[in-house]
């Protein structure tokens, strides 16, 4: 690993202070920057430690809502009552992701800045321009059996890693940014981009933004939530798919639905076109399958993962039959 | 008498594992210990056409950067001769830093060495290479057709044949033939491989994780141009191993050349892929099964072909059809095992190296054919059980295969089972069982001992084997404590060292069984001294063996078996031979067992999870019942993680590996593993020292041929490509 300087910011005006520093990066729970500098696809000149900010409290907002400083743990938020009570999904979607020691030290604001585990971004011999722009993508044509469905490009076809964001995606989550310049905001499903021909930029954050706070808008219809993860082993696994779906039907008819779906692209994916169809819709096998199939229709598979199309299809009607027949879960 | 034998001992070194008082290779400190770290290739063939050190060179606590410029001569691997079984342990035929070419990617081009692990790392990121490409076959799927016979040797033979299984095959009223896959495997022994080195006076001290360390101190006498005597490896803990630790990879060879060549005692613990590029793993293979019947179920023919990989720098053939020469009673067999060389790492031994995988096939089509005939697979078994050995009409040693099957079915409550596909469901989830036969041969391999009693009533076994986890010290503790009429606390076992008598390597199961031979004679050597001296002492006739010498006034008395002269290792290699040949004349030896598992799959996405599991095994007479199930359910874990998740992704582009870590390589984890049910017959082998055989290996075998068959049960899918991931079920 390269030596780097450390400075740990005691409040938030210093630490943006420092990230104006050439090659400064800030410092969460460490559980993905560190490994990256381990294995030298990060290599920062500064780390700025930012675990001491005090940005690690669930607040109330008015109406229902949670303010989530981007200090939080993941296991302090799958833990937190109201988020068990109020967002079901994204407590389960945290619990689906990573190991309980992980979860200890992994942040809410971190979660959202995962890179991915597309095999040829991590090894430095291979083609990635993701990692190194204009150096090819060497998953297409070789493993891609993880790689996106949903949102790829012909310069990149890397999947976002991330459970969390899964469920902030369905759950309409907005992303809060500070820098010197001041504060911003940004919804969850604009937050991270699509690749196109810059891979390379993952997400809206500039160079010198903070992530502050993630907020969760009151949705009545996610008291009833479900997040279905599918992998190739019971835990410490990726998605191959994963789906976060609340649902609300009167009268046999769907009245409310929040769809987002991980696992099949290049970034956590909501999935409009399944709710539009669902909309109004009897809330029925047929419907959920039909919707499902709008969504994956514009999917477009790589030499091994053709089977995402059906697999998302069937995790998508699966979750929703359970949502139906079971209801949420805490 | 036994007192101890058989009982659930704790184990000797329990305390100090759980303590943190086991010292292992990389935990030995020396005043001025240095740091090294390997920079690996990244081309599969080639030759290196530019080096460039001097970012490295510049990285503060950099002591040397060792290259093929300036690394110390090593003399070549050793030809492979069966006068010296030392020689067999070369990971690779390549001349580590002497050399400019580049054999398989990840080959180790440049060693790092530093005052702190860390410059050492961030130095090898900075050592530039570039490299000129050479043609390289590295696609097993596209060089597999190009396999070529595998001739047979002493220790494995390639193929054979009784009658004419081909046209038995045409002939018979019910046939299949069918093509199986297995992935490339690694072992990912929880400690990786670490080495540490230190010269003193032209003698290398080396701790070294290791199942075999003579053959890694022979291995490094020959590769320095030294005595072995100047040469001692101290290997008292190894954090797993599962075959990866039993040959003399790169890093244990570039450590003490480091060590050499800076003049420093010197540290290299492999990263994590640092062991997927250095250390071989298990072939891939390709499987060919056909069986044909008639009509009640008998076998008229059985044939079982393989094709697997080796290095084209080392690496060897697999005994994937070792099993299907014993363990049914067809007509007319043949077995054949084909090879083809790759530009990749040498493959190597891996738990039940051949019966791992080949139990799969085998044992996959043997439920096939059963459902093709309608017969229940546990009875079709039975119908073609052999008296003897199907091949050759030897005499089995001990044949107790339909007892663990009829036990096991028993207690897995296997009658009344409703055999259609996808007749059972709960919920979401299709449950479906399974059985499948466990098979593996068994060894004996030479070793030395000495016993010593003291006159306080302790015992010193002293004998350079190993251990990798498995019990090894405690159970021939037991041995030696029910031979001496002692305590079992008061039994001290030394072991993990070249200083000591020469012990065997730890494989092949045969470690246990190897030294309780010795060691049981060592004991009645000793008991033999002991009462010799009682008769010529007086009032010590019925007192017990301490009280004996209390009263002769000897501090201690030593037995020894075997000797460590040059003498005395030819010809306790002469006699092991000797034995070895007349036994396998006489007999086929091996552990069996029956696996019975239950799966549950997941209806609408494929999702596979083991949720019961019952293995019956013979593995003769268990020395510690604690232990020995410990090992038995291991080995089920393993099977399961075959079964299931594990597979070594090569890129067929570029021959690298492209899931070098735990975190994308997938063994299973605690939620992958049912409660495992072991039980044993605990049933002596007449032919085996104690009756013992071992149980290292056998309880891997016929794993994913059981989880096959449940998943074909529970869904009506014949996976015959390994792992069973859930897009092959959708």
């Amino acid at each position: 690993m390269k030596d780097f300087a450390y400075l740990s910011a005691p409040d938030v005006p210093t630490a943006l202070q420092a990230i104006a520093r050439p090659g400064a990066r800030f410092l969460g729970g460490g559980t993905n920057l560190v490994d990256l500098m381990r294995q030298n696809i990060e290599r920062p000149d500064t780390v700025i430690d930012i675990t001491r900010l005090p940005l690690d409290r669930v607040e109330e907002l008015p109406g229902g809502g949670l303010r989530v400083g981007a200090l939080v743990r993941n296991s302090h938020l799958a833990a937190h009552r109201a988020v068990r009570e109020r967002y079901p999904m994204l407590a389960q979607a945290i619990l689906a992701g990573a190991s309980g020691q992980l979860r200890n030290m992994a942040t809410v604001g971190g979660n959202l800045l995962q890179r991915t585990r597309c095999a040829y971004f991590t090894d430095l011999s291979a083609g990635c321009n993701k990692r190194q722009p204009g150096s090819g993508c060497d998953a297409v044509g070789g493993f891609n059996r993880n790689a996106a469905v949903l949102g790829a490009s012909a310069s990149c076809v890397a999947t976002h890693p991330s459970d969390m964001c899964v469920a902030l995606a369905a759950l309409d989550a907005v992303v809060e940014l500070e820098s010197v310049r001041g504060v911003r905001r940004v919804p969850l499903t604009g937050f991270h981009r699509l690749p196109g021909d810059t891979p390379q930029v993952e997400t809206e954050i500039a160079a010198d933004e903070l992530i502050t706070a993630v907020e969760l808008p009151a949705l009545p219809v996610a008291a009833a939530s479900r997040y279905r993860k599918i992998r190739d082993r019971a835990s410490y696994a990726f998605a191959l798919v994963s789906v976060a779906a609340a649902m609300h039907a009167r009268d046999g008819v769907i009245t409310d639905i929040r769809l987002a779906l991980g696992g099949v692209a290049t970034r956590p994916w909501r999935a409009h076109q399944a709710e539009r169809e669902l909309l109004g819709a009897p809330a029925t096998e047929e419907s959920f399958r039909r919707a499902a199939e709008a969504e994956l229709a514009a999917a477009v598979p790589q030499s091994q993962n053709g089977f995402k199309i059906e697999l998302a299809q069937r995790a998508i009607t699966a979750t929703l039959r359970q949502l139906l027949t079971e209801g949420g879960a805490a | 008498m036994t007192t101890y034998v058989g009982e659930a001992v704790d184990r000797v070194d329990g305390t100090a594992k759980t303590t943190g008082g086991a010292r292992f290779s990389a935990e030995y400190p020396y005043p001025d210990l240095a740091h090294a770290a390997l920079v690996h290739a990244t081309v599969a063939r080639g030759r290196i056409t530019r080096l460039d050190t001097t970012a490295a060179e510049a990285v503060p606590g950099v002591i040397a950067v060792l290259t093929h410029r300036n690394a110390p001569p090593l003399k070549p691997a050793p030809r492979v001769t069966p006068l010296n079984l030392a020689t067999l342990a070369s990971g690779t035929s390549v001349n580590y830093l002497n050399t400019d070419e580049v054999h398989w990617n990840g080959q180790p081009v440049a060693v790092v060495v530093a005052e702190s692990p860390e410059a050492a790392q961030e130095a090898a990121h900075l050592v530039e290479v570039a490299y000129a490409h050479l043609p390289a076959t590295v696609d097993f799927a596209a060089a597999e057709p190009d396999a070529k016979p595998q001739k047979s040797n002493l220790i494995m033979s390639g193929g054979a044949v009784k009658g004419d299984p081909e046209a038995a095959l045409a002939a018979a009223p019910v046939a299949l033939d069918l093509r199986y896959t297995t992935p490339p495997h690694h072992h990912n022994a929880i400690e990786p491989h670490a080495t540490t080195a230190h010269w003193a006076d032209g003698r290398l001290t080396l701790h070294d994780g290791a199942q075999n360390i003579y053959w890694t101190r022979d291995h490094l006498a020959m590769r320095f141009g030294i005595p072995k005597d100047d040469i001692r490896v101290l290997s008292p803990f190894v954090g797993g191993a599962f075959g990866g630790k039993t040959m003399v990879w790169p890093g244990t060879i570039l450590a003490a050349m480091a060590a050499k060549a800076t003049g420093r005692p010197v540290r290299l613990m492999l990263t994590r892929e640092g062991v997927y590029r250095t250390v071989g793993g298990r072939t891939p293979s390709t499987q060919r099964v056909a069986v044909g019947a008639d009509e009640s179920g008998r076998m008229t023919a059985l044939i079982h072909t393989s094709v697997t990989l080796t290095g084209r720098v080392g690496g060897g053939p697999e005994q994937v059809t070792s099993q299907t020469r014993h363990l049914y009673d067809a007509a007319a067999i043949r077995v054949q095992q084909n090879l083809v060389e790759l530009d990749v790492l040498s493959n190597t031994v891996m738990r039940a190296p051949g019966e791992s995988i080949g139990t799969f096939a085998l044992e996959a089509t043997v439920d096939e054919l059963a459902y093709r005939l309608g017969v229940d697979p546990i009875e079709l078994r039975a119908r073609n059980e052999p008296a003897r050995n199907p091949m050759d009409g030897k005499a089995f040693a001990h044949r107790k295969l339909r007892e663990c099957f009829e036990q096991g079915a028993k207690e897995f409550g296997w009658a009344g089972r409703n055999p259609e596909p996808r007749s059972t469901r709960d919920g979401r989830w299709l449950v479906g069982t399974g059985v499948a036969a466990a098979y593996h041969p068994s060894w004996q391999f030479p070793a030395n001992v000495t016993v010593r009693l003291s006159a306080d009533g302790t015992a010193l076994v002293r004998c350079g084997f190993h251990e990798m986890g498995m019990g090894g010290a405690t159970a021939q503790a037991q041995i030696a404590a029910d031979a001496l009429g002692l305590p079992v606390e008061a039994v001290t076992v030394e072991y993990g060292d070249t200083r000591l008598p020469t012990g065997p390597g730890a494989g092949g199961s045969a470690q246990t069984a190897s030294v309780a031979a010795a060691l049981v004679a060592a004991c009645e050597k000793l008991t033999r001294l002991a009462r010799a001296l009682a008769r010529r002492t007086p009032g010590a006739a019925g007192a017990s063996y301490p009280e004996i010498l209390r009263l002769a006034g000897r501090d201690s008395i030593e037995a020894r078996v075997g000797s460590d002269t040059r003498l005395g290792t030819a010809v306790g290699q002469l006699r092991f031979a000797g034995k070895l040949m007349s036994d396998r004349r006489r007999w086929v030896k091996a552990a069996c067992g029956a696996q019975f598992c239950e799966v549950r799959v997941d209806a609408d996405t494929g999702e596979v999870r083991v949720t019961r599991w019952l293995g019956v095994f013979d593995v003769g007479r268990v020395i510690n019942a604690k232990t020995a199930a410990s090992q038995l359910r291991g080995g089920i874990v393993m099977g399961i993680g075959m079964a299931l998740a594990e597979e070594t992704l090569v890129d067929p582009r570029t021959g690298r590996i492209m899931n070098a870590s735990l975190s994308e390589y997938h063994v299973p984890v605690h939620a992958d593993v049912p409660a495992i049910e072991i039980r044993y017959l605990d049933d002596p082998d007449p032919t085996m020292p104690l009756g013992l055989i071992g149980v290292g290996e056998v309880s891997i075998t016929g794993v994913a041929g059981a989880i096959a068959n449940a998943v074909f049960h529970a869904t009506g899918r014949r996976i015959r490509d390994l792992p069973i991931t859930l897009d092959k079920l959708l």
